[in-house]
């Protein structure tokens, strides 16, 4: 193949030739230079960047003094960093629950009645808005003095709550906030999953008395494998990244309660509380190894796949 | 189908489906319809704790009026705008060119490179904070929107890169080929044969990063400081403590610094979901 283009290029002048011989190894490289210097300098740099500042003691502004590991023992004796990594750790296991909420939406919206389009839009509405708002939206939501939640409570006859003044419950109130998009979202990855099921393979399962639950279970969930690792990837994402709502809803507190190491390593290294970037950069270290393990299966799994082609 | 067409089910559960239908849509969006009717009220109201009842007057067009007129909210939607289309065109463009290079060519390293900006992707924005922010500041372009657009288009060029390799590699190879058989250089195959047949691709990406970059808040915060350059994102926390308890308007506020995405998405939809989705189907 590849000699028929070299074949044509080797009848013209030679002053031209040698880039008309060498355009199909050097097009790539041209095209890749703008993106790979961009990406190299704001992304892949920084990370290596951020393990070298997690080494100094750094105010931002002043002289960097080299601190050896002295952070991450800091960091070991820090008991703010432990409340961080176990409200980290409920996000995660919390946040899967988008997953098989997201896909029960999708199953009682997976109908052909009129208007279900515009129903299924409405539905994945939340995830469109921006973090932000939804925080403002939630927060109104759970305001002890008029807020609906509240009222809600009041019909089944309990008590009002103050979800995000009460250090018990603030990190379940925020997280509730969040699935609501992630739950969205997965709902919308399962609807198109739905759409691509074969429906042969349905009708050979209905053939056999296959029905409800044990139809789902063993014929359709196996055809929604690849909406659910894309579910299970961006939830996972989602739930470490978790900032905005943090920072919208309660700003960390009550008493710091509601940090995870997101939201921790900001507070330490650009607020009020001081510019401490060295230690800063040893807690996004931290959720940075966290967040590679699952790089790392995202990656193994990718190249898998890839040779499979 | 599944589950069974509710056609095929018994006329009564027709009847009760179409009913529970819109009850669940106002279950779940019920956070955002209260804060749609707190919009429409009249400041007294609130002030005589009248949350829930029926507005005593409707008052959305002037509480909406006052959005625009009173504040600094124009000046965050317009810096909103000219952060988020730059950003659009910036990763786009670049990705094409990378997707076009990763997804055509076979060379060393092609497999790596692709690995780099899928995990780039993934990382954690913490570990880029400092660094990024130093160098912002070390470019002389911290607190203007030209800084935040740079690591916008940067960061994006990740996903992008992913997302328009796969497009490109699920196009007809013969294409190609047979361009090439007829002489044709690979810059006039980047522009004339495969950038046309992209262009599903580009809008689905387009509608996706406008998305995405118009609700960054975590950057806005890092790289930007006051009215002069931050996006609404940002500004309507401020916007927030200046009419702070005034929840008739920050209620609007919020709802017009929402609304951009929204529209987008309406707008774009069948785009928008297909980017969305990408891979969720074999």
């Amino acid at each position: 193949m590849t000699s028929m283009p070299l074949a044509s290029s080797s009848r013209l002048p030679s002053r031209a030739s040698w880039w008309h011989r060498n355009q199909q190894s050097l097009t790539p490289w041209l095209m890749l230079a703008p993106g790979v210097i961009f990406f190299l300098v704001y992304v892949i740099f920084p990370i290596f960047q951020s393990f070298h500042i997690s080494l100094f003691e750094w105010d931002g502004l002043g002289p960097k003094e080299f601190v050896g590991l002295y952070n991450y023992e800091e960091l070991y004796w820090d008991d703010a960093f432990y409340v961080s990594l176990r409200n980290n750790i409920l996000w995660l296991l919390l946040y899967m629950l988008a997953i098989p909420a997201g896909l029960a939406i999708a199953l009682f919206l997976n109908q052909t009645v009129t208007g279900i389009r515009l129903y299924k839009s409405l539905f994945f509405f939340p995830f469109v808005i921006s973090q932000v708002v939804v925080g403002l939206v939630f927060s109104w939501f759970y305001d002890p003095t008029f807020g609906m939640f509240n009222v809600m409570l009041g019909w089944i006859g309990l008590d009002p709550v103050n979800v995000l003044g009460d250090e018990r419950f603030v990190t379940y109130g925020i997280i509730v906030a969040g699935l609501w998009p992630q739950t969205a979202y997965c709902m919308i990855l399962y609807l198109t999953g739905l759409n691509a099921v074969d429906p042969e393979q349905i009708e050979a399962g209905r053939l056999d008395g296959a029905k409800g639950l044990k139809m789902l279970w063993h014929i359709i969930l196996p055809q929604l494998r690849p909406a659910t690792f894309i579910a299970f990837v961006v939830t996972i994402i989602g739930a470490l990244r978790s900032f905005d709502l943090i920072s919208i809803m309660t700003n960390g507190g009550p008493f710091g309660e509601s940090r995870v190491l997101a939201f921790y390593m900001f507070e330490v290294a650009l607020s009020e509380y001081g510019f401490r970037m060295g230690y800063g950069a040893a807690i996004a270290v931290v959720l940075f190894l966290i967040m590679m393990i699952y790089i790392a299966f995202f990656l193994w799994k990718m190249a898998r796949d890839e040779r499979g082609h | 189908m599944f589950p069974t067409p509710i056609e095929k089910s018994s006329r009564s559960w027709q009847f009760g489906y179409q009913g529970l239908l819109p009850l669940a849509l106002i279950f779940w969006l019920m956070p955002l319809i209260a804060v749609a009717i707190f919009s429409i009220k009249p400041e007294a109201d609130f002030s005589q704790g009248n949350y829930w009842g029926w507005p005593s007057s409707f008052e959305g067009f002037a509480n909406y009026a006052l959005v625009f007129t009173a504040s600094d909210m124009p000046r965050y939607l317009l810096n909103s705008v000219l952060i988020t289309l730059p950003t659009v065109i910036g990763a786009v463009a670049l990705s094409c060119m990378t997707g076009f290079a990763l997804g055509i060519y076979r060379f060393k390293g092609n497999m790596w490179l692709f690995f780099m900006f899928v995990a780039g992707n993934f990382v954690p924005f913490q570990i880029l904070m400092v660094p990024v922010r130093e160098l912002t500041l070390g470019l002389g372009i911290y607190d203007t929107k030209l800084g935040l657009v740079l690591f916008h288009v940067a960061f994006q060029t990740g996903f992008c890169t992913l997302f328009m390799r796969n497009f490109i590699r699920a196009l007809p190879k013969e294409l190609i080929e047979a361009a090439r058989v007829e002489g044709v250089s690979e810059l006039r195959i980047f522009w004339y044969v495969v950038l046309p047949l992209m262009k599903p691709a580009i809008a689905a990406l387009a509608v996706l990063i406008f998305t995405f970059i118009w609700n960054d808040y975590f950057w806005a915060l890092v790289l930007t400081q006051g009215p002069g350059s931050q996006p609404v994102t940002a500004g309507i926390t401020s916007f927030n403590a200046e009419y702070r308890a005034a929840y008739h308007l920050m209620s609007a506020g919020s709802l017009v610094a929402a609304l951009p995405p929204v529209a987008m998405f309406f707008a774009m939809q069948k785009h928008f979901i297909a980017g969305l989705t990408l891979g969720a189907v074999k």
